[in-house]
C-alpha cells in the first residue's frame, strides 16, 4: 500500500489551486451575489486543459489518472463549488460516458472537442416531477427511420444554458417488464432545432453557478448518438453516477478542507477575553472534527480514484465517499461559521457561501437517505453490483499518454 | 538562440520566517521556486516563443533545488541543470562564480536571465557579478526586450530606474534581470507537470566544472529576529466620520509625523 | 592622514540624489571614528558642483571624473573606472547608496576588485579598518549581522535609513580630476532614450505614503456610468474612484501613493505602485494603509514605518495589529474627511 501521491499529482493540484486563488478567489464573492457565472471560467478551464484532465492524450485530453481527477475537484471546491460542478457534469457525468460506452466515432466526434474543451458537455436525467426514481420519467425518444424523436424536460441541470453537448437518459421502451429496461441514453447536440433552456435563480448555493433546465420539443437525434444499446440507458446513467458521484465527494472534502483553513486562520486572529480564540477548547473541537472530516473523506475518495485506476467497480465505496464527504462539508461549513461568530454570519467573509454551497451536494447524486439505503442494502446482502457490459477503462498510464 | 535561467529555491512567500536558536526555520511553509525567478523563466520562454531557441534552468545549491527546477520544467524550460556540491550561502559573489562556470561549461549561452533578486538574501546584485564573472554586459531591471537579434547579437532592453524608463543597447551575450513589469508568469501547463515529473536533472559538481570552491569573502556573524516593535494599538472613534477624522488628524499632529 | 573611507556618489542628469548625501554624512561618522580621511566620487558630465557639494556635506577629498562616456549611468565604464582608482589608492571601505544605480556598480566593481558586497545596510559600525552591518533579509522578516573579509569592503546603504548630514557651506577639501578609462567604443552598452514617469513622489524616497488595498473597490453604492457595463470595469472604476481620494490626501501631504499586491493583481493601479515582498520595501515617517488587510507580504514592505495608520472596515485585519492608530470605517468615508480634517490644520 503506497499512500505517497506522485509528483505529477502534486505537480497538478498546485496548478490548480494557484489557478483558483490568483483568478477565482478575487471575483466569486461578486458573481456569487449576482447570481451570475464569470463568463471567463469555462474558457479558462478549457485552456489550462482543466475541462480534459483525466481523458487520454489520443482523444484530446491531459491523459492523466483518476485520481488526479479527484485531487483537481479538491482544489476546485475549496475556491467555490461552482468551479467543481463543471468538472462534475462535464468530465464525470458525460465524458468519462462517453470514454466508458461510446463508439470509436462518438469518441472522435464528441469526447475530442470535450477533452480539448472546445465543447461543454452537460448531463439531463433528473426531471421536474422525477429525481432519484429514475426509471418512473416521462420525456420521451421515439424511433422513426434512422433518428430518434425527443420530447419532454430535464431539470436542474448544470449547465444547461452553457452546454454544447448533452448526455441524456430517455424513455424508449415504457412496455418494457424490467422497469431498467425501458431507458436510452443518448447525445443531444444543443444547437439541436426543438432544444430550449433557461437558468433557474434564487438557488440557496452554486449562485456563481449555471443551473437549469432543458426542453426537447420534436428533437431529431441520429441513431449514431445513442450511446450504448437500446435499453441500456439506466445502467448507463448509473454508472455516470459512479463518476460523477466521486467528483462530488473529492469536491466536498475540498470544502471541509476550505471550512477548516478558514476557522484555524480565524481563530488565530480573533481575539476574546486577551486570547485569540483558538486558545478555547470548544474552538478547538470544532477545529479537531473539521480535520477528521477532512482526513477521513480524503482517504475515502482516494480509495474509489485508486480503484478507477485498477479498473475495479467502486459502485459501493464511491457512494459511501460522496455520502460522507458531502454531509461532513455541511457540518463543517456549519461549524466554520460558529467559529466565526457574527462575521461568519455575513458575506464579508467566505464561510457562509461554504454553507450554502455544502446543501446541494446532499441532495443531487443520490441523497444522503440514497447513499445509507445503499450502503445498508450492501451489508445486509440485499444489493449486489454485476458486471456491466463495459466498464470505466482502467487506468493505463501509457495508453492515455501516447499522442497515438 | 540559447537562454540560461537562474532558479533559486526559497521559504514560500507568506512562509513566517523566525530564527530559533541561532537557526532560520519557516515551520511547515513549502520551499519554492523564487517567486521573481518565475518572471525570469516567463521572460525566457517569451524570447524563446519570439525568437526561437531553448531554456536552460540552472540552479546551484542542495539537492532540495529540484524542486524549483522541476517547476522551470513545468512551465515550459527545456532542460534543467543542477549544480550541487556547494551549499548557498550569503556570498553572492561565490555564487556568481560557480553559476558563470556553469553558464561556461554549458557552452554557446546567449543570454543568462535572473530575477530581480531572491527573497531570502535579497542582495540583487548575483546577476550584476555572474555577468562581470563572464565579461558579459548586465542589463539589469529590465522590464521589455522591444528587439532582439541573435544572429547580429544585438539587444534593445526597456529598464525600470527610479527615474522611469530607460531604453538601453547592448551586444549578446548578456546577462538580464527581469522585473515584474515583464508579465505575469505563465502556471505551469499539465503537459509540462508530466515532463517535469519524468524529468532526469543532470547533476554537476565543481569538478566537473572545473573550479576549485571560490573563497568566502562575505559572511553573515549572525541572524536574529528583529526587535519587537512596541506598537500600543490605538483605535480612533468618534461619533462622526468628521470627528474620527478630526481625532486621527490632532494625533499625526502629535507624532510630528507631517 | 590616509584617505581610507571612500563614498560614491549617484547622480542623474548632473543631479546628486539627496540619498548620496546620507552616505557621505555616515562616510563622514565612520571616518572621524577610526581617524581616516573620507574621499567622495563623483562620476558624471558636468558634474563639477556635485563635488562641491561633497565636500560642504563632509568629504575631504572628491576625485572628480567628469566625461561624456560618464554622462549616462552604465556600470561597465562605472565600474572599470571604480576598480582602477581603489586598487591605486586602496581604500578600506567605499560605500554607496542603495539605488539601483549604486547596488549595480557595486556589484560589477566587487568582481574586478575580487571582494564581496554587503547590500542594502541600515546599521554600520566600524572598529580599526573592519566594517560590521546590519541588513534586513528575507524581506525584513529577519536581521543579518554581516562581514566582508577583503578589502575594499563595499556597502550599499538603504535609503534613508541613515540621517542626513549637515550642509556646511565654509568647508573645503581637494577635488582631484581624474580620467574616465573606458572610450565610448569600447562601451558595448548605449542608453538610447529615456522617459520619466509620472511626476509625482518616489516611493522609497517619500517620507509620507498613503496606501490603497482592496478595500478600495469596496463601494458598492458608487454607481459607475453607464457606458462601463463589464462587471471587472465596473470594479476597476470603483477602485479608481477609492484611489482619487487616496491620491488627493497624498497631494494634500507631498505623499508617496503605494498600493497592496491584491489591488496591484486586480488593475486597480499599476505594479510600480506596489508596496511589499514583490514590490518595493519602504520605511517612511508615516504610513496610511488605507482598505488593505495587512497580508504578511505586505507587512514586509512596510513594517519598518515609524507610524502606521490604518483604516479598514474590518475590525479583525491584521493591518489594526501593527498600526499605532486604526480607524474601523469605510475608507471612501474616512479618507475625504482626513484630509479635509488635515487641510484645516495645515492652513494656519
Amino acid at each position: 500500500m503506497d499512500f505517497n501521491l506522485s509528483e505529477e499529482h502534486l505537480g497538478v493540484q498546485k496548478m490548480v489551486r494557484e489557478f483558483t486563488q490568483k483568478e477565482i478567489a478575487p471575483v466569486i464573492k461578486e458573481y456569487d451575489r449576482k447570481q451570475e457565472m464569470p463568463s471567463f471560467i469555462l474558457p479558462r478551464m478549457a485552456e489550462l486543459g482543466i475541462l480534459g484532465i483525466n481523458i487520454p492524450v489520443r482523444y484530446g485530453g491531459q491523459g492523466f489518472d483518476y485520481i488526479t481527477l479527484g485531487l483537481v475537484c479538491e482544489e476546485l471546491e475549496a475556491m467555490d463549488s461552482t468551479l467543481r460542478v463543471i468538472m462534475s457534469v462535464h468530465m464525470g457525468l458525460n465524458s468519462m460516458a462517453i470514454l466508458q460506452w461510446g463508439t470509436e466515432e462518438q469518441k472522435q466526434k464528441f469526447l475530442v472537442p470535450q477533452a480539448k474543451g472546445e465543447k461543454v458537455a452537460c448531463f439531463g436525467l433528473t426531471e421536474p416531477g422525477v429525481g432519484t426514481d429514475v426509471a418512473g420519467m416521462s420525456s420521451t425518444a421515439k424511433k422513426d427511420g434512422d433518428d430518434w424523436v425527443l420530447n419532454g424536460e430535464k431539470m436542474w441541470i448544470s449547465l444547461a444554458t452553457k452546454a454544447d453537448h448533452a448526455l441524456v437518459v430517455m424513455l424508449t421502451n415504457p412496455d418494457a417488464k424490467d422497469s431498467h429496461d425501458r431507458l436510452t441514453a443518448f447525445i443531444v447536440e444543443m444547437d439541436s432545432k426543438g432544444v430550449t433552456t433557461g437558468d433557474i435563480h434564487g438557488k440557496l448555493g452554486v449562485r456563481a453557478g449555471s443551473t437549469g433546465w432543458i426542453a426537447f420539443q420534436d428533437v431529431r437525434v441520429p441513431d449514431a448518438n445513442r450511446l450504448g444499446e437500446e435499453g441500456e440507458g439506466f445502467r448507463i446513467a448509473m454508472s455516470c453516477l459512479d463518476n460523477g458521484r466521486y467528483t462530488v465527494g473529492a469536491g466536498a472534502t475540498g470544502l471541509i478542507r476550505a471550512s477548516l483553513d478558514a476557522s484555524v486562520n480565524y481563530a488565530h486572529q480573533r481575539e476574546a477575553f486577551g486570547r485569540e480564540i483558538g486558545k478555547f477548547q470548544l474552538v478547538q473541537q470544532k477545529i479537531a472534527y473539521m480535520v477528521q472530516s477532512y482526513e477521513m473523506a480524503r482517504l475515502l475518495y482516494l480509495r474509489a480514484g485508486w480503484m478507477k485506476n485498477q479498473g475495479v467497480r467502486n459502485t459501493r465505496e464511491t457512494s459511501i465517499a460522496k455520502w460522507f464527504a458531502t454531509d461532513a462539508s455541511f457540518q463543517a461549513a456549519s461549524e466554520a461559521i460558529q467559529v466565526h461568530g457574527a462575521y461568519g454570519y455575513s458575506d464579508e467573509y467566505d464561510v457562509e457561501r461554504y454553507l450554502r454551497n455544502s446543501k446541494g451536494a446532499v441532495i443531487y447524486e443520490g441523497t444522503s437517505e440514497v447513499h445509507q439505503l445503499m450502503q445498508a442494502g450492501y451489508a445486509l446482502g440485499y444489493r449486489k453490483d454485476g458486471p456491466l457490459r463495459k466498464e470505466l477503462p482502467a487506468y493505463d498510464a501509457e495508453f492515455w499518454q501516447e499522442e497515438k | 538562440m540559447k537562454i540560461v535561467v537562474r532558479i533559486k529555491l526559497v521559504p514560500d512567500t507568506a512562509a513566517k520566517v523566525v530564527v530559533e536558536d541561532g537557526q532560520v526555520t519557516w515551520g511547515d511553509a513549502p520551499l519554492v521556486i523564487n517567486p521573481w525567478d518565475e518572471f525570469a523563466v516567463e521572460a525566457a520562454l517569451q524570447l524563446t516563443e519570439q525568437h526561437g531557441g531553448e531554456v536552460i534552468a540552472l540552479s546551484v545549491g542542495e539537492e532540495s533545488s529540484r524542486e524549483a527546477l522541476k517547476h522551470a520544467l513545468a512551465m515550459g524550460c527545456n532542460e534543467a541543470i543542477l549544480v550541487s556540491d556547494y551549499v548557498i550561502d550569503p556570498d553572492t559573489q561565490r555564487t556568481a562564480k560557480v553559476l558563470a562556470a556553469a553558464v561556461e561549461k554549458i557552452g554557446d549561452v546567449d543570454l543568462v536571465i535572473f530575477g530581480k533578486q531572491s527573497i531570502d538574501g535579497d542582495n540583487a546584485v548575483t546577476g550584476t557579478q555572474t555577468a562581470r564573472n563572464l565579461g558579459w554586459p548586465s542589463l539589469t531591471l529590465v522590464s521589455a526586450v522591444p528587439a532582439l537579434d541573435v544572429d547580429a547579437k544585438t539587444i534593445r532592453i526597456e529598464r525600470a530606474v527610479e527615474e522611469g524608463r530607460q531604453v538601453v543597447d547592448g551586444v549578446l551575450p548578456a546577462v538580464l534581470s527581469i522585473v515584474k513589469d515583464y508579465g505575469e508568469p505563465r502556471y505551469p501547463s499539465f503537459i509540462g507537470i508530466r515532463k517535469a515529473s519524468k524529468a532526469e536533472i543532470p547533476v554537476w559538481s565543481l569538478e566537473d566544472l572545473g573550479i576549485e570552491l571560490p573563497n568566502v569573502v562575505v559572511s553573515w556573524s549572525e541572524i536574529m529576529n528583529p526587535p519587537q516593535r512596541e506598537v500600543t494599538n490605538e483605535i480612533v472613534q468618534g461619533d462622526s466620520v468628521e470627528e474620527t477624522a478630526a481625532a486621527l488628524a490632532d494625533k499625526l499632529f502629535a507624532e510630528k509625523v507631517l | 592622514m590616509a584617505n581610507k573611507i571612500w563614498v560614491c556618489i549617484d547622480q542623474f542628469k548632473g543631479e546628486a540624489l539627496v540619498t548620496s548625501w546620507e552616505a557621505v554624512g555616515t562616510g563622514r561618522k565612520l571616518a572621524d571614528e577610526v581617524g581616516a580621511g573620507l574621499t567622495a566620487l563623483v562620476f558624471g558630465e558636468g558634474v563639477e558642483n556635485i563635488a562641491n557639494t561633497a565636500i560642504h556635506y563632509g568629504a575631504d577629498e572628491v576625485l572628480l571624473a567628469d566625461d561624456p562616456t560618464l554622462a549616462d549611468f552604465r556600470p561597465e565604464p562605472y565600474a572599470a573606472l571604480l576598480a582602477k582608482l581603489a586598487e591605486d589608492g586602496s581604500p578600506d571601505v567605499i560605500l554607496f547608496p542603495t539605488t539601483t544605480r549604486g547596488r549595480e556598480l557595486a556589484g560589477m566593481a566587487s568582481v574586478d576588485l575580487n571582494t564581496g558586497v554587503l547590500p542594502d545596510v541600515i546599521e554600520l559600525d566600524v572598529q580599526g579598518d573592519k566594517v560590521t552591518a546590519i541588513r534586513p533579509v528575507y524581506a525584513g522578516k529577519l536581521l543579518a549581522r554581516t562581514e566582508c573579509s577583503s578589502k575594499p569592503q563595499l556597502v550599499t546603504l538603504r535609503v534613508r535609513a541613515f540621517g542626513m548630514p549637515e550642509l556646511n557651506e565654509s568647508r573645503t577639501g581637494t577635488v582631484t580630476k581624474v580620467d574616465a578609462l573606458m572610450a565610448e567604443d569600447e562601451i558595448v552598452t548605449k542608453v538610447v532614450e529615456y522617459a520619466t514617469v509620472g511626476a509625482g513622489v518616489s516611493l522609497t524616497d517619500a517620507s509620507i505614503i498613503v496606501s490603497g488595498g482592496r478595500g478600495t473597490s469596496n463601494r458598492p453604492q458608487l454607481i459607475p456610468p453607464d457606458e462601463i457595463t463589464d462587471e471587472k470595469e465596473q470594479e476597476i472604476w470603483r477602485a479608481q474612484q477609492g484611489f482619487k481620494l487616496i491620491g488627493e490626501l497624498a497631494s494634500l501631504l507631498g505623499a508617496a501613493v503605494g498600493a497592496s499586491r491584491a489591488a496591484v493583481d486586480a488593475n486597480y493601479i499599476p505594479y510600480s505602485a506596489q508596496v511589499g515582498q514583490t514590490g518595493k520595501v519602504v520605511a517612511p515617517d508615516l504610513y496610511i494603509a488605507c482598505g488593505i488587510s495587512g497580508a504578511i507580504q505586505h507587512q514586509a514592505g512596510m513594517r519598518t514605518s515609524k507610524v502606521i495608520v490604518a483604516i479598514n472596515k474590518d475590525p479583525d485585519a491584521p493591518i489594526f495589529k501593527l498600526a499605532r492608530y486604526g480607524v474601523v470605517g469605510d475608507l471612501h468615508d474616512i479618507v475625504p474627511a482626513l484630509t479635509e480634517a488635515l487641510e484645516d490644520r495645515l492652513s494656519y
